[in-house]
């Protein structure tokens, strides 16, 4: 890149020469894309993405006005229920996401870290969505938690991870499941930009150096 | 209008009701509540449209 001194700098010169490298302003924030991507099914990861903000946005207005607000508020009330609802959103158009990019093979071409990345989002959000549910204050939580007791203890991590301790949960809900949840996230979508969308199985992708060419 | 506040729940309420114990089916040791399998339906409904609804073409791809 021109104007980027080749050597020197220390290590957040190489850091920044490498990223620059594999990530250069065009290939981060693309302005086209190949032609087999006007399909709707690739609409679904931008939708689950859109989806996730929504929830932490809502999340963060919940954190700073507390539980007296979202419960008796009609404010509180509505802002809970984005909240609630965003979520399901984002869990349905996750699993649509999943399934197309399964039935795609979307592992192919170097692009196993971007599945798995995936997979653990996934698996990250169940458990976020879960600790949720356990931070509700109502009896339908006190329900879940009761019930899920059982099940932790019988695989033995009740000891680490108690469902009965309300503070430990809503720790796990809106500090440490979000930041990994969020961390995954932003390297899958880092990935995607690295690799590319993966193409469908019978078509071909287009050059990585960029040429174009019209589409069909 | 009716003349009911937003808070009072009737304004915006579901249009069935959603009061009273769940209904569920039951297939051998599977078990799974009415709202969860719509949820299902409509995920694969919408699937399948995904992949068979015409998508507008646009400018900008290659």
């Amino acid at each position: 890149m021109s104007g980027v001194p080749e050597t020197g700098g220390g290590w957040t010169g190489a850091v920044r020469r490498r990223s620059v490298r594999a990530l250069p302003p065009d290939k981060l924030l693309p302005d086209t894309q190949p032609v087999y991507m006007a399909s709707w099914i690739y609409v679904f990861g931008v939708l689950t993405l859109a989806s996730l903000i929504v929830v932490l946005v809502t999340g963060g207005v919940l954190a700073l006005k507390g539980p007296a607000w979202w419960h008796a508020s009609d404010v509180g009330k509505y802002v809970n229920s984005l909240h609630l609802w965003s979520v399901e959103l984002f869990m349905f158009f996750m699993v649509i996401h999943l399934w197309g990019k399964f039935f795609m093979a979307a592992w192919r071409g170097r692009r196993a870290l971007t599945w798995i990345t995936g997979t653990v989002c996934f698996f990250a959000s169940i458990g976020t969505a879960f600790t949720g549910y356990l931070v509700q204050q109502n009896f339908d939580s006190q329900w879940i938690a009761g019930q899920a007791k059982d099940g932790l203890n019988s695989v033995g991590i009740g000891a680490f991870f108690n469902v009965l301790d309300f503070g430990q949960m809503l720790m796990w809900h809106i500090v440490l499941l979000p930041f990994v949840l969020v961390l995954l996230a932003g390297w899958h979508i880092l990935l995607v930009r690295l690799r590319g969308i993966v193409p469908p199985i019978d078509a071909t992708a287009p050059p990585a150096d960029g040429t174009t060419r019209e589409a069909a | 209008m009716t003349g009911h506040s937003v808070s009072d729940g009737r304004v915006l309420g579901a249009p069935i009701d959603l009061n009273g114990t769940g209904h569920y089916v039951h297939w051998g040791v599977v078990q799974v509540s009415v709202a969860n399998l719509v949820v299902v339906g409509v995920m694969l409904v919408v699937f399948v449209a995904a992949l068979l609804l015409p998508f507008p073409r646009g400018r900008g791809r290659r």
